[in-house]
């Protein structure tokens, strides 16, 4: 299938592609908070249980998935009070710079979660 | 989308963006200390702000998640309809309940 040349611009806009981050940021959220309410869950059987279940997760697989969460996280945030800012201030806005900014705080979030690991674990 | 739906989508951001605010800074900061169960536990046992805090969280994003769900759903695979809205009415209490049982588990812990 070709796409007409204006819909292909349209989708290299920022404001696309800050829609499309938001969209999958939230989708990935969505699918974790369960899995991350049961986990929190399994301190009602008492602390020890907890702990072992931190344990289980403490491998660089999961460390990986967290820095993945936490910068979905902040991107979801950060794109959503772009949205509110937008919808309810009226605020004309630089676009290509709003989304810059919102995609390089979610990555300074990502980062930080990494190093403060780093440090916690040593 | 429904004009009730975006009503709810709206306020419900308006909280999380507090709420998670606060959940990042909490997390970024905890995570310098390692994130061990007794860390996070002795952080929010008998915490009542706390408590408050992630009862609002929890309740914003069983009402948040899903009307975004549904969205998604309709636009990029086109399914609508009632039964959607009924699974994902369904989606959103068994996040509520999770939810409330993991905040009151960090609490009493």
């Amino acid at each position: 299938m070709k796409w007409p040349a204006s819909s292909v611009r349209s989708q290299r806009q920022p404001g696309f592609v800050a829609a499309i981050i938001h969209r999958l940021s939230g989708l990935a959220l969505t699918i974790f908070l369960p899995a991350h309410f049961l986990a929190l869950g399994t301190a009602l059987s008492g602390a020890g249980s907890f702990e072992r279940f931190m344990n289980v997760t403490d491998n660089p697989v999961i460390k990986a998935l967290e820095v993945g969460l936490v910068t979905s996280l902040a991107v979801h945030l950060a794109c959503g009070v772009r949205i509110l800012t937008i919808e309810f201030l009226s605020l004309r806005e630089r676009t290509a710079v709003t989304v810059a900014v919102c995609f390089a705080f979610a990555l300074a979030c990502g980062l930080l979660f990494l190093l403060n690991v780093q440090i916690g674990a040593s | 989308m429904n004009p009730s739906l975006f009503v709810a989508q709206r306020i419900t951001a308006f909280v999380l963006a507090f709420a998670v605010t606060i959940h990042l800074a909490t997390i970024l900061y905890a995570a310098q200390r390692g994130l061990t169960a007794g860390h996070i536990l002795q952080r929010t046992h008998g915490n009542v702000a706390f408590f408050a805090l992630y009862v609002i969280f929890v309740i914003a994003a069983s009402i948040h998640a899903p009307i975004g769900l549904r969205a998604i759903l309709r636009e990029w695979l086109g399914w609508w309809g009632r039964r959607v809205d009924v699974s994902l009415v369904a989606f959103a209490a068994v996040l509520l309940t999770l939810g409330l049982r993991a905040a009151f588990a960090v609490f009493v812990a």
